[in-house]
């Protein structure tokens, strides 16, 4: 579990993040939701330690990540695994080498074959058994997705991040990979926070949703939940979506009769 | 300017904290050794060649006074070699070739989230990619600079001989009148110098490059002026201590 406490930040007197607090909880899918420049990505780089925050604190399973120790705070990022928006792959190695990267780095007790096992079943485990020997420039970017994911889970990671995971691709193939990010989080159990603004993820894994507005959290609750949630800003926000739009009409016409026609 | 010092001088530290394993390191470099070092062999031994044969043909063309023996041109060449032309021009192609490649290439790992990456999974960024640079290019320059410097001598024979400005004895002859060994220790702790101001500048720019496309491509501009900015004041400061 991920505990935030009042996490403020500014860039040059511009406050980005007013003050959240909220709990990413383990073996679920936390979406932090919200339009662009709410401050989404601000807070997940502060939760994973590329920011520091200006103040507040971020607990991971009750160990003080924000302001501790260089050692503990290498340790967390240890177990934190990261799926990037353009997936980050490193242009240089193979598919194979990319997810064997971390293991390589992080665990060099384990022996070359015990590696190369890991990695097979890595790569198995998100369908890419066969593109082990491409270079990240040869596949898509739906397998530059899998791959990430790969990597994030190949050390055996506790903690999932995943920034915007279906941007850039088709509805098909954001589905998969929503489908296999929630797979993932409830087979290993582990604590996955997605960064989006896709309402077709929040309605198919939205386990706990958070929905930021100009660096404030202004809701929190489940898929089932946010439908009728009775905040405006995340009213227009819901229904500015085609999807919703499209659902809605689709009921209305229904229910006029002009379905039928 | 200042700020840019204090940045530079920071950056400098946190490559030097958190290293990674001797194992990885060692990897690395010898990589960066083969990228920095033996990808550039072709372009300095070009570069080399031809200022020792230019150097000749010119210096022969100039040394028209019949009292002046004529094995002065290899003398002249073996200095101008060894002093300036080898570590300097050297390092100033390299600051071309090897410091536009690092930053760009840290430029692009920037902005596409790899460096990122390396930091979320626990990795010191700067000193796994920034220091093994550093290193290879501290042990290639020399390397490539003592090249330099046989192949330009060599240009200057060859030159001498094909045009017939001056005999193949008297240019060997020339070559070895009153060597001083200190020279090529000289031009070698030039090199040195040369080697980490290139690959510290192009990596710093490179490293903090931010935004797209554009400003790698600036990034990769920018360290390269500097580089080159840099030998020369190194050039300069260096010759007036040690000389």
């Amino acid at each position: 579990m991920i505990e935030i406490h009042n996490i403020e930040k500014s860039f040059d007197g511009n406050p980005v993040l007013k003050g959240i607090s909220c709990t990413f909880e383990t073996g679920k899918c936390n979406l932090l939701l919200g339009g662009s420049g709410t401050g989404k990505s601000v807070l997940l780089q502060c939760v994973v330690g590329l920011m520091q925050p200006d103040l507040g604190s971020i607990t991971f399973d009750g160990t003080v990540f924000s302001n501790n120790k260089v050692q503990v705070r290498q340790e967390i990022r240890r177990k934190i695994g990261m799926l990037f928006q353009g997936s980050a792959l490193f242009d240089s190695m193979t598919v194979a080498k990319n997810v064997e990267f971390p293991l390589e780095m992080l665990t060099p007790e384990m022996s070359r074959e015990e590696r190369r096992d890991r990695v097979e079943f890595c790569l198995k485990r998100v369908g890419l058994e066969n593109a082990g020997d491409k270079m990240p420039s040869e596949i898509s970017g739906g397998m530059k997705k899998r791959v990430g994911i790969a990597r994030a889970i190949a050390p055996n990671c506790t903690y999932l991040f995943c920034d915007e995971p279906n941007s850039g691709l088709d509805p098909l193939t954001s589905l998969k990979i929503d489908e296999l990010i929630q797979e993932i989080t409830y087979e290993y159990n582990i604590t996955t926070v997605i960064i989006t603004h896709d309402m077709n993820s929040v309605i198919e894994i939205g386990d706990h949703i958070i929905f930021l507005y100009k660096g404030l959290k202004l809701w929190d609750g489940t898929k089932d939940e946010i439908l009728n949630a009775q905040v405006p800003e995340l009213k227009e926000f819901i229904f500015s979506s085609s999807l919703v739009r499209a659902a809605k009409r689709i009921d209305d016409e229904t229910h006029s009769g002009v379905a039928s026609l | 300017m200042v700020k840019s010092f204090g940045q530079f001088l920071l950056f400098m530290q946190s490559m030097l904290v958190r290293k990674e394993r001797f194992t990885v390191l060692w990897r690395r470099t010898i990589d960066e050794c083969v990228t920095i070092g033996v990808n550039s062999i072709f372009i300095v031994a070009i570069v080399s060649a031809f200022i020792g044969a230019v150097t000749c043909v010119q210096i022969a063309y100039n040394l028209t006074n019949p009292l002046i023996p004529k094995s002065t041109i290899g003398y002249m060449v073996r200095e101008m070699t060894i002093l300036e032309l080898a570590p300097t021009i050297t390092s100033i192609v390299l600051a071309g070739k090897v410091g536009s490649s690092i930053a760009g290439s840290l430029g692009t790992m920037r902005i596409t989230e790899q460096v990122s990456a390396l930091e979320v999974m626990g990795i010191n960024s700067a000193s796994y990619l920034v220091l093994p640079r550093i290193l290879g290019a501290i042990l290639m320059f020399p390397l490539l600079v003592v090249l330099a410097m046989a192949l330009s001598i060599i240009g200057g024979y060859l030159a001498g001989s094909l045009t017939g400005s001056i005999s193949a004895q008297e240019y060997i002859e020339g070559i070895r009148t009153d060597f001083i060994p200190y020279n090529i220790f000289f031009a070698l702790v030039k090199s040195v110098v040369f080697a980490f101001l290139v690959s510290a500048i192009s990596a710093f720019k490179g490293y903090y490059t931010d935004g797209g496309a554009l400003e790698v491509g600036t990034a990769s501009t920018t360290a390269v002026n500097n580089s080159i900015i840099a030998i020369l004041i190194a050039d300069f400061a260096l010759a007036a201590i040690l000389l």
